[in-house]
């Protein structure tokens, strides 16, 4: 059998590491996915829904009688019938006097939101019933941009809350004053992450089909989320065992937005009444404007203070934050940027102001890093900012300011110890893949030219593992300290192996991963090992796939899990051989004394006797054989001390990124001509699998960058429905991407492992944006909003104080 | 596209697969304005869908033969290549007749979708929904290309200058079907050249904006005819006149053009959207024509 | 509104309905034959999720009324398996070379490879990009993808040696 020598970790890897075929594959190949839409329950109906015209506007009435009418329609709902039956959702900070419904009540918050749904024999005949109801509106005034919504106390989102704040926080780690009084110079800069999303191509979708029978609720969702049965029940008025989600759907794309909690509790609340399966699943339309998908949309004001030599002491940021009409998880995306508010440098100290302000726009929904993308924008922003201030170069300055490698674990100003890194290697390994000096040259000559060249340069961090501490920080009545994930696995009568993990996945490779360390650490060949997904009923408590967590946490419980089982086996070995535990050695499931390996008692042997030979067992040990495991999140189980300082995320990854950007003199246009990434998220589990994640992310990022945007206009009129107007990136828009990696072993997990679900996208926004303002530095040009679409590069590069002239 | 209002499944209406262009248009003229063309569907499927488009009735062009294909006819002024309208664009674009006659077309018909669309999509379709950004509309115009148009009250042909009337707006009335587009081929005994210029945020998107240009000289160097089209900066593709009768009868050299490019702003009233504003569409505009003029006096000296 | 009979062939069988003419095709395919691997992403033509072979030339599916599918040979991704249902050569490509995660736009990109690949199994990389162009992705940012249609077009000129 091929082994790979973990050096790091001190041992040889059979699986783990290795180049293997990712067994989701199959299904996806061959058309065999499962997804929500291809769960089929007889006399299942189709719902539509019917959306706002207006950005803000009283609902004076909905007549439904000519849709009722149609033949084929089952129901018409209206937002005020539910607010008879259901509670308003709560996730996130409790804010009494907001009341976020799954349909408008009285009022709608933006245009796209859903004032009524239809269910009907099939999707055609619903959106026909949809043509038929007659909506009478007034409509208003509309907020839209978010300073002004931060300053106005008059025209407010939810009049009943007193203002458009949602949250508004100071933060003060280290002596952030005297640091700048210290400091040789300081600058103020704007940086702006726009309104985009991770879009994915499958839109939400859930069917639900209550029991009456059984008095339970079954629903297959295209769900990625913590809390989401909870949240299902405390809305519809449930008791948490009568929900069962299953969760063995395929999920068609998330990083993060899967969270239709508003479409879930529709359908369960129609197939109760109707007493037949519900099925909606979003219409590309309806998911754009109406989905409440939105992501991050934030202004960062950053006062930065440095020394001559380019050392960074100290940030005072101020971001605010576009929530949308509807508050859900969105102040949070400030929150858990705090785990890594100085990114991957040595800064004394850190203010910080958090505010999120609700518009009327489509909901905000946590996106791919929960914020820390935008931030790491600002970050990086902030270290081009002084190394141009200063005229040092770029990558001197981030040098001069990178953690060096003997500092970990290295602890930050809010109390987060990242766990471990070597970030000047993993620079100089993207520089050289790079061809760095090879690429500086490029550059030059494109320049000499005529042409508009430049280089980009990012360094930035990605937390993993996921916590809920930042909660408490925003919400001290949040006194949440775990965010375990279990893991269950089974050996049955012929000795093969199950593992069950209690939660969706959406094309992280979950099962591959589970797999391969049950594998490793059980000595079977991952292929024969079989993963299932519990439905919640069944399911060991699991926070699901966010926050970069699962190799993490379900590969350390799955490592757990599995560790419990060769216990076991070895008790069961131990009595039957009459040795003691310390003479006996597992290999592949067979245990042998290690003086005499012909005393032995095989697999096969040790699961007859687990399952059908109790005589056997040792005194006192239940008959079966499986186990479970649930971990804890590293470092967590504290709340904050007095200063709020805490420890966030576990786990630290890091990524040097190095793009090369040409940018059309005459269009704006910006081509990415190459791309170098170097990335360490510790031990890979399955090389494929990371490697998409960093690409997959990059290229996601590279679409924050330049084209993806969710666009209104002054008076809140939603213009990017369609994908003919919020663009995502082809293949002709992502380069042939270079990447390589490097490991750090966590030493807080089974394997070594770090997170990777977040990818490329924590550091490609920041990467293009730094090429991008390269290619535009001999014009004495800048630009600090994203995306940077070629109509505001162009007009910057016509700009009239223009210090060059303009390249044709 | 704006749309918010919640429909992705078209309402109802009749279908009829029509087999002669004589049916077609019976069935328009009994339509009475509530009938449309289908061709390749590539635009109007997605106007069905979202219930911007609701007709009664969908007339099926795909199976008429006599609709689909390319031919060199000879005409009035010298030869003209026809396309039928059903031609689909992977077709024209594979055609050697249009390779080798209309090499504008050829390269405009490249930036057309992607594989799947332009397998499907026809010329005609492309010519009746006339996006203003559109390249086929775009090249008709600067080819000085004309259509034929049909219905019940008989057959006319209408010039690309008479053709466009507004963003989606022809003069082709809702009882006429498009039957084919005549392109002009180029005088022998002259050198032509050819360029397409667009830009997009997205290779395969709809052109922010796009220019295409067709210079011809004579023997002596001399330009005998020179055409700038410019889309996606006006309600329709738009022809820079003042520019053309600038440059043509002379020798054209970069700084001639140069000093010509006043003309295409002047030429252009462009709106806004979340794409480009108008002052950008109106620069790009000039930017692309320039290129497109360079490259394309670049090919008719090499010809 | 009258209902039309069609009759046609899908992934090698001889089907015959009748239908409303406004039923996409993409419907069709998905709720008439259960074909669940042509996928729903944007049903407006952009996202190349629905993309199936017609007479062999890869379409999109939204883009199609049922109806006009009348008389033609569609082959979708369940179509391109071995005949016991295992992945066939490209598919098995993608495999190995992890040419996906959510799988979600996997069927339609296997379909616009399958188109390419049939004709030429020497591509470039432009003409593998122009190939897949129009199908888009949010999971892998396509490098994979490409490397997927590399190695199937390498397996096919190593079997007809």
């Amino acid at each position: 059998m091929n082994t790979v020598m973990n050096e790091h970790l001190g041992k040889n890897l059979h699986y783990v590491a290795h180049k293997r075929r990712v067994r989701e594959d199959k299904r996806f190949v061959t058309g065999k996915g499962k997804y929500v839409q291809d769960v089929n329950l007889p006399f299942t109906k189709h719902a539509a829904v019917l959306p706002s015209p207006y950005p803000r506007a009283r609902i004076l009435s909905i007549d439904t009688a000519a849709a009722e009418a149609l033949d084929g329609v089952q129901m018409v709902l209206t937002g005020e019938q539910m607010a008879v039956d259901c509670n308003p959702i709560r996730l996130g900070l409790k804010l009494p006097e907001i009341n976020w419904y799954p349909l408008a009540v009285g009022m709608t918050c933006y245009v796209g939101e859903w004032v009524a749904i239809v269910v009907a024999d099939d999707a055609y005949i619903a959106e026909d019933a949809l043509d038929l109801i007659e909506v009478e509106y007034e409509p208003l005034a509309a907020i839209v941009d978010p300073e002004r919504a931060f300053e106005d106390k008059d025209l407010l989102v939810h009049p009943g809350h007193g203002s458009n704040v949602l949250y508004h926080g100071n933060f003060l780690w280290g002596a952030v004053d005297e640091d700048f009084a210290a400091a040789d110079d300081s600058l103020t800069f704007r940086a702006r992450w726009g309104r985009s999303s991770t879009v994915p191509i499958e839109t939400f979708g859930a069917l639900a089909s209550w029991d009456e029978g059984t008095e339970i609720l079954d629903i297959w969702a295209s769900i990625q989320m913590p809390n989401f049965v909870e949240l299902m029940a405390t809305t519809l008025g449930y008791p948490l065992n009568s929900i069962r989600l299953h969760q063995d759907v395929d999920v068609g794309g998330s990083y993060g937005v899967k969270r239709g909690i508003k479409q879930s509790v529709l359908v369960a609340y129609l197939s109760r009444k109707l007493h037949l399966p519900v099925r909606f699943i979003e219409d590309r339309l309806a998911n754009m404007a109406g989905s409440d998908a939105h992501g991050p949309d934030r202004i960062f004001d950053t006062d930065v203070a440095f020394n001559n030599d380019g050392v960074i002491r100290s940030l005072k940021i101020r971001a605010l934050d576009d929530a949308g009409a509807y508050p859900g998880r969105a102040p949070f995306q400030l929150a858990k940027p705090i785990s890594a508010i100085v990114g991957p440098y040595k800064i004394n100290s850190v203010k910080y102001e958090a505010i999120s302000v609700c518009t009327n726009k489509s909901g905000q929904v946590p996106v791919r890093g929960f914020g820390q993308a935008p931030t790491n924008y600002m970050i990086e922003a902030a270290v081009d900012h002084v190394a141009r201030h200063l005229g040092l170069d770029r990558l001197e300055v981030r040098r001069r300011n990178l953690i060096q490698a003997d500092e970990f674990p290295y602890q930050i100003p809010p109390g987060s110890k990242y766990d471990s890194g070597d970030y000047q290697t993993v620079l100089q390994k993207a520089l050289d893949l790079a061809g760095y000096d090879d690429l500086l040259a490029r550059r030059d000559q494109a320049r000499a030219e005529g042409r508009l060249a430049g280089i980009g340069i990012a360094t930035v961090l990605e937390p993993g593992g996921g916590n809920n501490i930042f909660e408490y920080l925003m919400d001290p009545t949040a006194e949440i300290t775990t965010f375990m994930e279990g893991c269950e696995v089974r050996v049955d009568a012929q000795g093969k192996i199950t593992g069950i993990m209690g939660t969706t996945t959406s094309g992280q490779g979950h099962e591959t991963m589970m797999a391969t360390i049950l594998g490793e650490e059980l000595q079977f060949d991952p292929d024969d090992i079989r993963i299932v997904h519990a439905d919640s009923l069944n399911a060991l408590p699991t926070r699901s796939p966010i926050a970069s967590r699962m190799a993490i946490m379900l590969g350390s419980a799955a490592a757990g899990a599995a560790g419990k089982i060769k216990d076991r086996a070895m008790a069961i070995a131990a009595h039957n051989l009459d040795r003691p535990i310390e003479d006996l050695e597992y290999a592949g499931g067979t245990i042998s004394d290690r003086n005499d390996p012909s005393h032995k008692l095989t697999w096969a042997e040790i699961c007859f006797i687990a399952y059908r030979a109790y005589h056997k067992l040792p005194d006192g040990m239940e008959p079966g054989f499986q186990a479970q495991y649930i971990f804890q999140v590293p470092g967590g189980g504290q709340l904050p001390d007095e200063n709020n300082r805490v420890q966030v995320y576990p786990c630290y990854s890091f990524q040097a990124h190095i793009p090369y950007v040409e940018i059309d003199p005459g269009t704006g246009r910006v081509t990415v001509v190459d791309y170098a990434i170097a990335h360490d998220c510790g031990t890979v589990i399955n090389p494929d699998i990371v490697r998409g994640m960093v690409i997959g992310g990059l290229a996601h990022g590279i679409g924050a960058a330049l084209y993806e945007k969710f666009s209104y206009d002054d008076e809140g009129q939603f213009l990017t429905a369609t994908f003919a107007d919020y663009l995502m990136p082809s293949v002709h828009e992502i380069p042939d991407v270079k990447d390589v990696e490097h490991c750090t072993p966590s030493p807080l997990t089974s394997h070594g492992q770090k997170g990777s679900g977040e990818g490329g996208y924590l550091g490609a926004p920041a990467a293009i944006a730094s090429a991008v303002n390269d290619a535009l530095a001999p014009l004495g040009q800048q630009i600090n909003e994203l995306p940077m679409r070629m109509h505001k590069i162009e007009a910057l590069i016509n700009a009239k104080n223009s210090t060059m002239e303009k390249p044709r | 596209m704006v749309r918010t209002d919640g429909s992705m499944k078209a309402a109802k209406f009749d279908y009829i697969q029509a087999a002669t262009v004589d049916e077609v248009v019976d069935a328009l003229a009994k339509g009475d304005g509530e009938a449309i063309v289908i061709a390749g569907g590539q635009t109007l499927m997605p106007m069905l869908s979202m219930r911007l488009a609701r007709p009664e009735t969908v007339i099926d062009i795909n199976r008429i033969a006599e609709l689909s294909g390319i031919e060199v006819a000879s005409a009035a002024n010298g030869d003209e290549v026809v396309i039928k309208a059903c031609t689909r664009q992977a077709a024209a674009l594979a055609s050697d007749i249009i390779q080798t006659q209309l090499p504008l077309l050829a390269k405009a018909i490249a930036y057309v979708g992607h594989q799947q669309t332009r397998n499907r999509g026809t010329v005609g379709g492309s010519l009746s929904h006339a996006d203003p950004a559109s390249e086929i509309p775009l090249t008709a115009l600067t080819m000085d290309a004309y259509v034929r148009l049909r219905s019940v009250a008989g057959t006319r042909d209408v010039a690309m200058v008479d053709y466009f009337l507004g963003p989606m707006m022809t003069a082709r009335a809702d009882n006429e079907i498009l039957l084919s587009v005549h392109f002009p081929t180029a005088q022998t005994g002259v050198r032509t050249g050819t360029a397409f210029h667009e830009v997009s945020e997205l290779r395969g998107d709809f052109a922010v904006v796009a220019a295409a240009a067709v210079i011809e000289l004579d023997g002596a160097g001399t330009s005998t005819k020179v055409a700038l089209g410019i889309g996606g900066a006006d309600g329709v593709p738009k022809r820079i006149t003042e520019l053309e009768e600038k440059l043509r009868g002379g020798r054209i050299d970069p700084g001639g053009i140069h000093a010509a490019l006043g003309e295409i702003a002047d030429a252009l009233s462009p709106g806004g959207d979340q794409h480009a504003g108008a002052a950008y569409r109106r620069r790009v505009a000039a930017v692309l024509g320039e290129r497109a003029l360079l490259e394309a006096l670049a090919e008719a000296e090499r010809a | 509104m009258r209902k039309h009979q069609i009759e046609l062939q899908i992934n090698g069988k001889a089907i015959a309905r009748e239908i409303e003419p406004r039923l996409s095709l993409t419907d069709f395919l998905r709720g008439e034959q259960g074909l669940s691997g042509t996928h729903i992403g944007c049903e407006h033509g952009v996202c190349g999720a629905c993309s199936i072979l017609l007479d062999g030339v890869p379409i999109r599916s939204c883009l199609m009324l049922a109806v006009q599918a009348d008389g033609h040979a569609l082959t979708t991704v369940e179509g391109l398996t071995q005949d016991d249902g295992s992945p066939g050569l490209l598919q098995a490509a993608f495999q190995d070379a992890h040419g996906m995660q959510c799988g979600y736009c996997t069927p339609g990109m296997i379909i616009s490879a399958q188109a390419l690949l049939v004709d030429n199994d020497d591509p470039s990389l432009e003409q593998i990009k122009d190939a897949i162009g129009g199908n888009i992705c949010r999971c892998t940012g396509y490098v994979q993808v490409i490397e997927s249609i590399q190695l199937a077009a390498s397996r096919m000129r190593e079997a007809h040696l």
